[in-house]
């Protein structure tokens, strides 16, 4: 069974922040096979984006698959607000290219 | 509300941050063209972090917003339609309402333009205000899992804003006005206000609102600062794309709904909430998406009024080591304690602050990198230092950054310096502040 990068799935796959306390990471799709594929496949979930991330899985506080966008999506807290002292990402626009090299399994 | 009602109302929305980036103008003739009744644009954002908020500035650069503001008005007063602003300069403080009124008639005289009536509104909310209410025992709950806030944390902050609906703008339309500057504002409720003042549904309005808000966000390719020109019914709502390249389809349009929020379904401002989970997206023809299902559900209860707050943290400084040698970028953590202690020695009192972040390892993503060894031939190492009262802060930042060239690795083979600087000097950057945002009932 070969497996494909979710990068090479997804049209987008962004993250940005959602207020001040929040960064949110939208995974969109052009297709809705490949949408469904990602979805039954269990790589996205709530317990796979906190190991990939190295968080625990309350600091999740939305996990929505959305389907008139094709979309899957979850949102995590930050530890301190947006553009506070130390701050290394005051937009959280760069936090999402881990979720490339999620393997997604092929449906045979 | 209007005594005629409307059965169509248009609105033009030329760029989802107004003077963030000027807005593009070919896409705005083009809208412009259209005739809309209506020309709105929100100017605010808190991505821009609490500095601009505390420090009370614009993170915006004035020619950008004066160039805005004036495409607008120029066309809006052509046609004698209203416009509408909100969120003035970029955190919708007095100071920036304030602006942007001196520019809207500083353009009044510049182009000669015929009488037109100019309101507006402030947003600030006095500390001594919420001081008061507390002590008369009113809660004023915390937002998102925050705790609500004590007379502590109100003495920390150093300057509040409420964030209004849709409400002041409605009324400045009932007074007759022309042209409106809000200060701090929900974004969607500059394009909702001018729907319900016209008669029509709430559900239609507010939708209306949240898709048009960040302007060409909901099209397709990506391209920012282009205009879209949204067109309300009764009953749905169709989105059109100005720019010759773009076009409003189904999956932009619900894909913009995820943008920037926590959940795609639901949107908060006062008053209510907009729930999106029933919307039903269609293609109208090449250019437009037609939306309809949206309902907004009133607040049950007492209406709840955001509030943004920032405080004042310290006089900041900033300063950059670069490292080259192998060895060295295998021990940076040991070079960062080595430095962190030569600070700690210099002031043992502990009374400053001192952050790094090492380019190259983890300094973009920090505990979220799951990178754990660097691979990079070279680190950036961007050092901040805070304390109460400049002097300091820039010592801070001084030792914490050149002990990362006297870093004191046992075998380290340069010995004339560790780190490559491209100033030898740490640079005064804006005060820190932090955001203390929270929400409280009315």
């Amino acid at each position: 069974m070969g497996k494909t990068k979710l990068v090479d799935l997804a049209k987008t796959i962004r993250s940005k922040n959602a207020g001040t306390d929040r960064i949110t990471f939208d995974i969109i799709f052009k297709e809705k096979e490949k949408y469904e594929l990602v979805k039954k496949s269990g790589v996205l979930t709530r317990e796979t984006v906190a190991n990939l991330f190295s968080i625990p899985e309350n600091r999740i506080v939305d996990f929505v698959e959305f389907d008139p966008a094709f979309a899957i999506k979850f949102t995590i807290t930050r530890l301190q607000p947006s553009g506070s002292f130390g701050e290394g990402d005051v937009f959280g626009c760069q936090q999402y290219p881990p979720l490339y090299d999620i393997e997604v399994p092929a449906i045979d | 509300m209007k005594k005629t009602k409307k059965s169509k109302i248009s609105i033009i929305s030329p760029n989802g941050h107004l003077g963030f980036a000027p807005t593009k103008e070919e896409s705005f003739f083009i809208g412009a063209e259209t005739k809309p009744d209506y020309y709105c644009c929100d100017s605010g954002s808190d991505d821009i972090g609490p500095v601009p908020l505390g420090a009370d500035k614009s993170a915006s650069h004035p020619d950008h917003q004066y160039h805005d503001l004036e495409l607008m008005l120029l066309k809006s007063r052509e046609q004698n339609v209203p416009m509408i602003i909100g969120s003035a300069g970029d955190t919708g403080t007095n100071s920036r309402v304030d602006m942007f009124v001196d520019f809207i008639r500083d353009m009044a005289k510049k182009h000669n333009l015929k009488p037109f009536k100019l309101a507006y509104f402030y947003s600030e909310v006095d500390k001594e205000y919420l001081r008061t209410k507390m002590l008369n025992g009113e809660k004023i709950e915390g937002l998102n899992s925050r705790s609500e806030l004590t007379l502590e944390e109100l003495d920390k902050t150093t300057r509040i804003v409420a964030v209004a609906g849709v409400h002041p703008f409605i009324k400045a339309l009932e007074m007759g006005a022309d042209v409106i500057i809000g200060g701090r504002s929900s974004d969607a409720c500059v394009f909702a206000a001018p729907v319900i003042y016209e008669g029509l549904p709430e559900n239609v309005a507010y939708y209306s609102g949240k898709v048009l808000e960040c302007a060409s966000f909901c099209c397709e390719p990506y391209g920012a600062k282009e205009s879209v020109i949204g067109v309300v019914t009764n009953e749905d709502v169709k989105v059109t794309a100005m720019a010759p390249f773009q076009r409003c389809t189904i999956s932009s349009v619900a894909g913009h709904a995820m943008y920037e929020r926590s959940n795609p379904y639901y949107e908060y401002v006062a008053g209510g909430c907009l729930d999106m989970s029933e919307c039903v997206y269609e293609q109208y023809d090449e250019r437009t998406c037609r939306i309809t299902g949206a309902k907004f559900l009133p607040i049950d209860g007492r209406m709840k009024v955001k509030l943004e707050g920032s405080g004042f943290v310290g006089k900041r400084f900033m300063g950059m080591a670069g490292v080259r040698d192998p060895y060295t970028i295998k021990n940076i953590d040991q070079v960062i304690d080595w430095a962190r202690s030569q600070v700690a020695e210099r002031f043992p009192d502990g009374n400053y602050k001192l952050s790094y972040r090492v380019f190259g390892k983890d300094g973009v993503m920090g505990d979220l990198e799951p990178i754990k060894e660097t691979k990079a031939h070279e680190l950036l190492i961007v050092v901040e230092g805070v304390a109460d009262d400049a002097k300091t802060a820039e010592e801070v930042t001084l030792i914490g950054t050149r002990q990362v060239f006297y870093a004191r690795l046992p075998e380290v083979k340069g010995t004339a310096g560790t780190a490559a600087f491209i100033l030898d000097e740490v640079i005064p950057i804006s005060d820190a502040y932090i955001g203390r945002w929270i929400i409280r009932s009315r």
